[in-house]
């Protein structure tokens, strides 16, 4: 199986000339008006507390939300949910410019990630940045950073997105010596550059992933993952014969979209509710989910049941492969379930729940690294342990 | 092998044995052995006839090198030589002598023909007949023959050994026992002797046959190991005497003998004769078998030696004397503490310091710094930290600019070590206890084991912060470091539990977080520590208890280990047999000097990096397996720079 190391897939990745899937819009950046100082909006423009944004922009992003769900959803939350970000952050509107403002527009568009739409933002900031010194650049993408990590503070991938993008962007020390203007062009380049990797990564994924999807194979995938389903959309198209087995994902039914989008790829999908994990657990040959975040154990932070059915699939020898952007890669250590802030979201038990009852309402878990088999990345595929290599050399 | 190992360290005399060995067949026959040669596994201490010759045999653990190297211990033939050996040698006094000489010849024999032996020498074909049938390889064969000669031999061997014998005492400990685990310092001098003696010899001829033999045992081979290039442990060392081709060496030898034995007994000598001085020391005393290569300190002996050594000692600056004393004693211990006492020792010798005429600054501090270091080293064994942390400012000094004059260079080398002490450990415990604090929440229920300064801090922190916590601090015998810290926590405020770690599963159901400290962690992710930390951990994981371990990163060690034999630290065997202050449970009184007791007081275990959820260090929180990654792209920058 040599030809599935990372590297070698790499070279023939590069070597393909892989179509770009969109190419950074880059004259889409809304002209650069006045200097963005942005003290307002460092205090949490996401004023809803019951629902994390994090859910908001999954319900959002992935269509499948029903309606009696939304009811709900209005009658926790109050009037103004609608799921629009734009709403939910008022106070910048009337400023010149914003990264909030930015990251909004990038993320309308479907397919970019929150986290590509942040680096996207992020590196507006840096175009648009009137600032006449390194430092005080610094301070203003920091303070950028930092209100968009506040936007959202449950969303792991937005958070490690901010930071690796401050990381990548100002991390040479060569910077310091050259003069203000060809300091700030390089910043920008790196910038747009990081940008960029970010957006091809999902496809170099998908390229990397193909070798371990063989014909007649069964796959077992939760949640709806932007990345995963561009792994199996990459394998239908090359012909591959396989079979998908998704989950239902409650309480927002993701599994629902993605054997939606499969059964227009012609893949044969099997819908399970999310109780029947172990009961097809023996025919399944993979698992495949996507990951909220990569933390540094090698573990991930997924949807709610990732976890289960890793520990299924591991009691069974069944492989647990994990596609995830390298963006994702996130500095927490969870130590257990609860050592994480939860994300917490409604969920529709289809009946009225008496008050006394308590609901769990988190909206993910955290598998420990042991029953991760390899994490897909653009990186290339690691095992869960060189996560952590990757971080300490990323931020150290 | 510990199975079959135990058995033997109970009831069998000392026998040296190389690597992985089986037990003995027959323990039961201990009674003297009709064939002294062939009877070692029932070779009884007690059979010996000439005490003063089988000790010398024994002969101090420096002696004894046991090579580690090589395959041919490792192959099954050699096995099995080394097990027919070693009984051999209690019987009687020849018949120890013989053993000397067989192993030997083992060692010779795998190399050289064992043709040459037999002819020459009127050994016994009879044995030798009986050690081929048992083992096929010639080379064993010849090692049985020689067994014969030495009885004449035995006598002076006897007398050279006797000196050396005095720490062993009555108790004829086999060659092998030592050779195997004597201490490695032992084993290279040993070696070393061992070539230069083989050279010599090389000349001689069998024929020398009993005379000559007689004299070669004497040097015996034990104390030096002749063959270095040779395999086995103890067949190395007897092989060089009685080998045909190697025989010659006998002169070389009897000059080499001496000089062991002057190096131990002459204990105001280099930090390496006082080094096996030490060890000698401890010799008296029986130890279990597999830790012989480590070096057992006795506490109480050396220091009134040491004090009256003090105006012998080689110009020993006086601050690194104290802390040598202080280690000895105790008074300083804990990796982090013992590393600081060191290195503000050696900023005073520096600023003391001038160059001799003649010399260069850093090649004489730093031979400076190593005799230092080898008097710590006696003092007590060096830890993984203070090891880095030498090896930090032998770097320095070896970097010093040759244009800087004395004084720039020894305020250089002042604030270097300044800023190890502040970055790599006072900074770096503030980070590891920033990190650490998150980690606790409210309600949370906390294990510690030991006393590690990291960990108190940690808790102290977290206190301060107003976190609602409970602290179950366990403990063991016989250092019960955990009532000070217990102290020290209660005096706090912190709502603390005390308990042994006899009820570690017991108590481990309502713990939420393990914190322990590390003396060191290596480069597979183990944690090396306090013994019973390992117990703790396993514990622990089976209970699905995360274990966190504090650890600074100067104390990474890229050294992999998978057990905690091969590198340890023995402590005062008598605290764990008896228990101060309390004479209705001493039941071991008196039962010290049986030469069937052995008393095992290790102080570190390797903990398996399986049981470790997490390392804090002052790089962040990783896992067990980045510590490679950590070792590998900080050491070289912050450390050796």
């Amino acid at each position: 199986m040599w030809w599935r190391s990372a590297s070698f897939i790499l070279d023939k990745q590069q070597n393909d000339a892989v179509p770009k899937l969109r190419n950074p819009p880059d004259t889409l950046t809304p002209p650069s008006p006045p200097p963005l100082s942005m003290p307002d909006t460092l205090q949490n423009p996401n004023p809803q507390n019951n629902i994390s944004a994090y859910y908001q922009t999954r319900a959002a992003h992935h269509a499948v939300v029903t309606s009696d769900w939304l009811a709900q959803a209005q009658a926790a939350v109050g009037s103004d949910l609608d799921g629009a970000p734009e709403t939910g952050v008022p106070t910048v509107a009337g400023k010149p410019f914003s990264v909030i403002d930015e990251f909004n527009s990038w993320r309308k568009q479907p397919d970019l990630a929150e986290a590509v739409a942040a680096i996207r933002a992020l590196a507006a900031v840096i175009r648009n940045c009137q600032a006449t010194t390194m430092m005080e650049l610094e301070i203003e993408l920091k303070k950028a950073s930092d209100s968009l990590k506040l936007w959202d503070t449950t969303s792991i991938s937005l958070t490690a997105g901010c930071d690796l993008f401050m990381r990548y962007v100002t991390r040479t020390s060569a910077l310091e010596y050259e003069d203000f203007n060809s300091a700030k062009s390089r910043l920008i380049e790196r910038a747009e550059k990081f940008g960029e990797i970010s957006c091809k990564a999902r496809r170099i994924i998908a390229m990397l992933s193909q070798d371990f999807i063989f014909d007649g194979c069964t796959i077992l995938v939760h949640g709806f993952s932007r990345v995963v389903l561009e792994v199996l959309k990459t394998a239908a198209q090359s012909k591959k014969l396989f079979r998908v087995f998704c989950t239902e994902g409650r309480p927002d039914r993701t599994g629902l979209r993605l054997s939606n989008e499969l059964a227009k790829l012609d893949v044969p999908v099997k819908l399970l509710i999310d109780s029947a994990v172990a009961y097809t657990m023996d025919e399944v040959d993979m698992v495949l989910v996507g990951a909220d975040g990569v933390v540094e154990s090698g573990g991930i932070i997924n949807m709610m049941g990732t976890y289960q059915i890793a520990l299924v699939a591991h009691s069974m020898n069944k492989p647990v492969y994990v596609a995830a952007e390298s963006y994702k890669f996130a500095r927490l250590y969870p130590l257990d379930q609860k050592d994480m802030g939860p994300a917490l979201r409604p969920i529709d038990f289809g009946v009225p729940i008496p008050s006394k009852v308590e609901v769990e309402t988190s909206a993910w878990d955290y598998t420990p690294p042991q029953y991760l088999t390899l994490l897909f990345t653009d990186l290339g595929v690691l095992t869960p342990s060189v996560v952590s290599d990757e971080l300490i050399q990323l931020y150290l | 092998m510990d199975s079959r190992r135990a058995p033997r360290t109970a009831s069998d005399p000392k026998v040296r044995k190389v690597g992985f060995f089986t037990a003995p067949p027959d323990r039961s026959l201990s009674g003297p052995p009709d064939h002294p040669i062939f009877s070692f596994p029932t070779s009884p201490p007690p059979v010996v006839d000439n005490s003063s010759p089988s000790a010398g045999n024994s002969l101090s653990p420096v002696m004894i090198p046991p090579p580690r190297h090589s395959s041919a211990t490792l192959s099954p033939l050699r096995r099995d030589s080394a097990e027919l050996f070693p009984p051999s040698v209690s019987p009687t006094s020849p018949a120890s002598f013989s053993d000397d000489v067989a192993a030997a010849v083992m060692g010779r024999g795998a190399v050289a023909a064992s043709s040459s032996l037999p002819g020459g020498l009127g050994f016994d074909i009879a044995a030798v007949k009986s050690a081929a049938s048992s083992v096929p390889a010639s080379g064993l064969t010849t090692v049985s023959v020689v067994n014969n000669l030495p009885i004449g031999i035995s006598e002076k061997g006897g007398g050279v050994a006797v000196e050396m014998q005095n720490d062993q005492s009555t108790r004829s400990k086999s060659l092998k026992e030592k050779t195997t685990k004597a201490e490695r310092r032992a084993l290279q001098e040993a070696q070393r002797a061992a070539k230069a003696a083989a050279k010599a010899e090389g000349g001689k001829t069998p024929a020398a046959a009993s005379g000559a033999a007689a004299s070669v045992n004497t040097k015996s081979t034990k104390s030096v190991k002749p063959p270095p290039s040779q395999k086995n442990d103890n067949a190395t060392v007897a092989a060089s005497e009685k080998k045909g081709g190697d025989r010659p060496p006998e002169k070389d030898r009897k000059k080499e003998v001496p000089q062991p034995r002057m190096q131990y007994d002459d204990k105001s000598r280099v930090e390496k004769a006082k080094r096996r001085a030490v060890v000698k020391q401890t010799e008296a005393r029986n130890r279990v078998e597999l830790f012989r290569h480590l070096p057992q300190y006795e506490r109480g002996t050396q220091l009134p030696e040491l004090e009256s050594k003090f105006f012998e000692l080689d110009p020993m600056h006086p601050a690194v004397y104290k802390v040598g004393l202080q280690y000895l004693s105790g008074d300083i211990c804990g990796g982090n503490a013992r590393c600081i006492a060191m290195l503000q020792a050696f900023q005073e010798a520096i600023k003391d310091y001038s160059t001799p005429p003649e010399k260069t600054l850093p090649r004489d501090l730093t031979a400076k710094i190593g005799s230092y270091v080898s008097f710590l080293i006696e003092c007590r064994p060096l830890s993984i930290s203070m090891g880095n942390a030498i090896r930090f400012l032998k770097n320095r000094i070896a970097k010093l600019p040759l244009s800087l004059s004395e004084s720039e260079a020894k305020t250089n080398l002042h604030s270097d070590i300044d800023r190890f002490i502040n970055e790599k450990i006072i900074i770096a415990d503030k980070v590891i206890v920033k990190h650490a604090v998150t980690k606790i929440s409210d309600g949370d229920v906390l294990l510690i084991y030991g006393s590690s300064s990291a960990v108190e801090m940690v808790l102290l922190h977290a206190h301060e912060l107003g976190k609602q916590f409970r602290v179950v601090v366990v403990d063991s015998r016989p250092k019960l470091e955990g009532q000070l810290l217990l102290r020290r926590l209660v005096g706090k405020g912190i709502n603390c539990t005390y308990t042994h770690i006899n009820a570690i599963s017991y108590i481990m159901h309502e713990v939420t977080r393990v914190f322990l400290g590390a003396s060191s962690v290596l480069s597979n992710g183990t944690v090396y520590s306090r013994v019973g930390t390992a117990c703790v951990a396993m514990v622990a994981h089976s209970f699905h208890v995360p274990v966190l371990v504090c650890c600074e990163a100067y104390k990474f060690h890229e050294r992999v280990q998978l057990d905690s034999i091969c590198s340890n630290e023995l402590g005062d065997p008598d605290v764990i047999s008896k228990v101060h202050g309390r004479e209705d449970i001493n039941f071991l009184d008196g039962s010290d000097n049986s030469a069937i007791l052995q008393l095992l007081n290790l102080i570190y275990d390797a903990t398996p990096s399986d049981y470790v959820s997490m390392i804090i260090t002052d790089y962040g929180m990783v896992p067990p397996t980045s510590v490679p990654v950590i070792v590998r792209e900080y050491r070289r920058e912050h450390l050796w720079i």
